[in-house]
């Protein structure tokens, strides 16, 4: 078996081959479906349906996508730079966090300043949390996976601490969470009788002023520069250590803003639970967008199909809902392969 | 508070070669693995299929050694498919592995619900119980501390002497450690590269599934879902601890067992005095601390992340 780099990529192939994936990674959740026994077609039906099949649907459906696009753009504009961000899910509950911290107390704003002090304070945490071991690998040569990784796990007790001890709301009647925010923090609602809110308009945005950065200013340039060639990019004289903490900063605080627009959009109040690992599957929406900023808005889109239509297709059905975590999972895997087959061409002998 | 007390009981350091068991299978695990110049992210999945798959295997009848057998077989074939992905076609090491991650824990949950739709309080298995070894067992605090534990921690010890030998003194092994420095060289003695990295992936995945194993069938009777809470993660971090070097790795694992076990003793002890939450992010805290030290001089092997494509260079 031999590998051979293909002259061009042809964006028909690349189309080809995501639907190829997306073929691939239902067939083998089928299988799976099918085990459970159930009708995967009517599944993948009532799949559909929950998660598009209503006006309300809809909504959830894109709801839900809101919190990933912001890790999705985080983990595409790290990976971008070849950081191995995989502490969005940390970085989500900082930017929770802050939320809380300035949202509950202190002079009630008017909502205008207050969302966007918000979400700037909660982005200026999560990118500084990220410099941690972003400096830890830049000065000391400390792989940043296992870093980034391991401080999920502290963030996330640390969360457990601050709702069962000095946060907890006195109202909540012992339930573990914190005060709710104040009214003037709660994004609006942009959907009547919904949950859809502003969050989802930001997250777009953030999406196009990404997209705008990472391919038409000169820090974008570099951070890819630095992605593809770390050699080349110090030898063309670009400051590698400063566009890896440029790239930091602007990852930690997208997977933050996931946080803050969670928190103020749909819950209101810090709990233990406000993640089902988002960060996580944020890595998972970036890699299915092809780590393209624009393509991560449809990737999160379809991964909160599958999220929400899974929800309603398991209880219609009687299977697990973890057949939506597997179903991302292995979309993940079969979209790298297609990814791949664009790139290359696998020749015999 | 009596801290020094801990170290002349010999409860404390059962507990500590009790806790470090998983830790001995992962880290030996992703060791073999970067050896041979594979990042195996998909450490902390393996082991939860290891550990839903060996625990499945005893519940539904099997016999507690089947359960073993198992368990690194399942492991093995996701190492199979993590160096389909990353040995032949030489995708991204670090995604690839964060995606088998995914699919290890993600398919452990949905097989253990479908298997058991109605269970509402974990159901129970019968473990392996500790087994004295004769003899030894009679030394004193040293005989009673290493020789009456259960069979699997045996099996982590043997498995140290075990890879150390074969990495060490045959030549399969210098090969694996060659694959892992400098694949051109392997290939110019006519050995097959990816085959020798498919190997070691394969066995050394097996290996974090018995690791995950020994959590459902040694350290505890039930499975229930995010058993493994970041030990995976933990292992890695120990990898690099201990330089590669399997006896090293035993150090590294009976350290950090030894300050887990310590901190769960002062937890007791100091009683509410600190919040548990910080007793249970101090595993977290000393590995990336752990990190930072040996993280300066560290020695990667050569080869590490780097896919081997024939006729590049």
């Amino acid at each position: 078996m031999r590998l051979e780099v293909r002259e061009s990529i042809s964006i028909v192939r690349l189309i080809c081959a995501l639907l190829m994936a997306l073929g691939v990674s239902m067939a083998i959740c089928s299988v799976l479906i099918l085990w459970g026994g159930a009708s995967p077609l009517e599944g993948w039906k009532l799949l559909i349906k929950g998660a598009l099949g209503s006006r309300f649907a809809l909504s959830e459906t894109l709801t839900r996508a809101t919190p990933l696009i912001f890790t999705g753009l985080a983990a595409a504009v790290a990976f971008r730079a070849k950081l191995w961000n995989i502490g969005a899910e940390g970085q989500f509950y900082i930017g929770a966090c802050v939320a809380v911290l300035l949202g509950t107390k202190g002079v009630a704003l008017p909502a205008y300043v207050m969302i966007p002090y918000l979400f700037g304070a909660g982005a200026l945490a999560g990118g500084l949390f990220l410099l941690v071991p972003t400096f830890l690998k830049t000065h000391l040569n400390v792989d940043e996976v296992v870093t980034t990784l391991l401080l999920n796990f502290v963030v996330l007790l640390f969360v457990n601490w601050l709702v069962f001890g000095p946060w907890k709301d006195p109202m909540s009647m012992g339930w573990p969470q914190s005060e709710p925010v104040l009214d003037s923090a709660i994004l609006p609602i942009i959907m009547a009788k919904t949950r859809l809110h502003l969050g989802f308009v930001l997250a777009v945005l953030s999406a196009v002023f990404v997209w705008w950065f990472m391919e038409k200013t000169t820090w974008g340039f570099e951070i890819r520069a630095v992605g593809s060639s770390i050699k080349a990019s110090t030898f063309a004289g670009m400051p590698v250590t400063n566009t890896i903490i440029r790239t930091a900063l602007l990852s930690g605080g997208l997977a933050a803003m996931a946080g803050v627009s969670e928190l103020c959009g749909v819950k209101g109040y810090l709990t233990t639970d406000l993640s089902p690992g988002f960060g996580y599957t944020g890595i998972v929406v970036a890699m299915l967008a092809a780590l393209h900023p624009l393509g991560v808005v449809a990737s999160a889109i379809f991964v909160a199909i599958i999220y929400i239509g899974a929800d309603s297709m398991s209880r219609a059905i009687n299977i697990s809902n973890y057949i939506a975590d597997v179903t991302t999972a292995v979309s993940l895997l079969s979209v790298l392969v297609a990814l791949f087959l664009t790139r290359y061409r696998i020749r015999r002998g | 508070m009596d801290l020094m007390g801990f170290f002349l009981e010999t409860g404390f350091w059962m507990a500590c070669i009790r806790m470090a068991t998983p830790l001995i299978f992962g880290t030996l695990g992703e060791l073999v693995c970067e050896r041979a110049g594979v990042l195996n992210l998909g450490i902390e999945g393996i082991m939860a299929a290891g550990c839903m798959g060996g625990w499945m295997w005893v519940y539904l009848g099997g016999s507690l050694w089947g359960g073993i057998a198992f368990a690194g077989f399942v492991g093995a074939l996701f190492g199979l498919l993590h160096s389909i992905f990353t040995v032949y076609l030489g995708l991204s090491q670090h995604v690839t592995g964060l995606g088998i991650t995914m699919l290890g824990s993600s398919l452990s949950a949905y097989v253990f619900r479908m298997l058991l739709p109605k269970a509402t309080t974990p159901p129970k298995i019968i473990p392996f119980q500790p087994l004295d070894i004769p003899f030894f067992k009679d030394i004193p605090f040293v005989g009673e501390i290493i020789f009456s534990q259960t069979p699997m921690t045996y099996l982590a010890f043997a498995s140290i002497i075990f890879v150390a030998f074969v990495l060490y003194k045959t030549p399969l092994g210098l090969a694996l450690r060659m694959v892992g420095e400098n694949p051109l060289a392997v290939e110019a003695q006519g050995l097959n590269v990816f085959l020798l990295r498919t190997l070691a992936v394969c066995f050394g995945s097996a290996m974090m599934a018995v690791g995950g194993a020994f959590l459902t069938m040694s350290a505890f009777d039930a499975y229930y879902i995010g058993m493994v809470n970041g030990r995976g993660w933990i292992c890695i971090a120990l990898v690099v601890f201990s330089s590669w070097k399997p006896y090293k790795a035993l150090i590294g694992c009976l350290l950090f067992a030894g300050f887990d076990a310590i901190q769960m003793r002062v937890q007791q002890q100091a009683g509410m005095a600190i919040p548990y939450q910080f007793y249970l992010m101090l595993p977290y805290i000393f590995s990336i601390i752990a990190l930072i030290i040996m993280s300066r001089k560290a020695a990667y092997p050569k080869a590490l992340l780097i896919p081997f494509r024939k006729g590049e260079r």
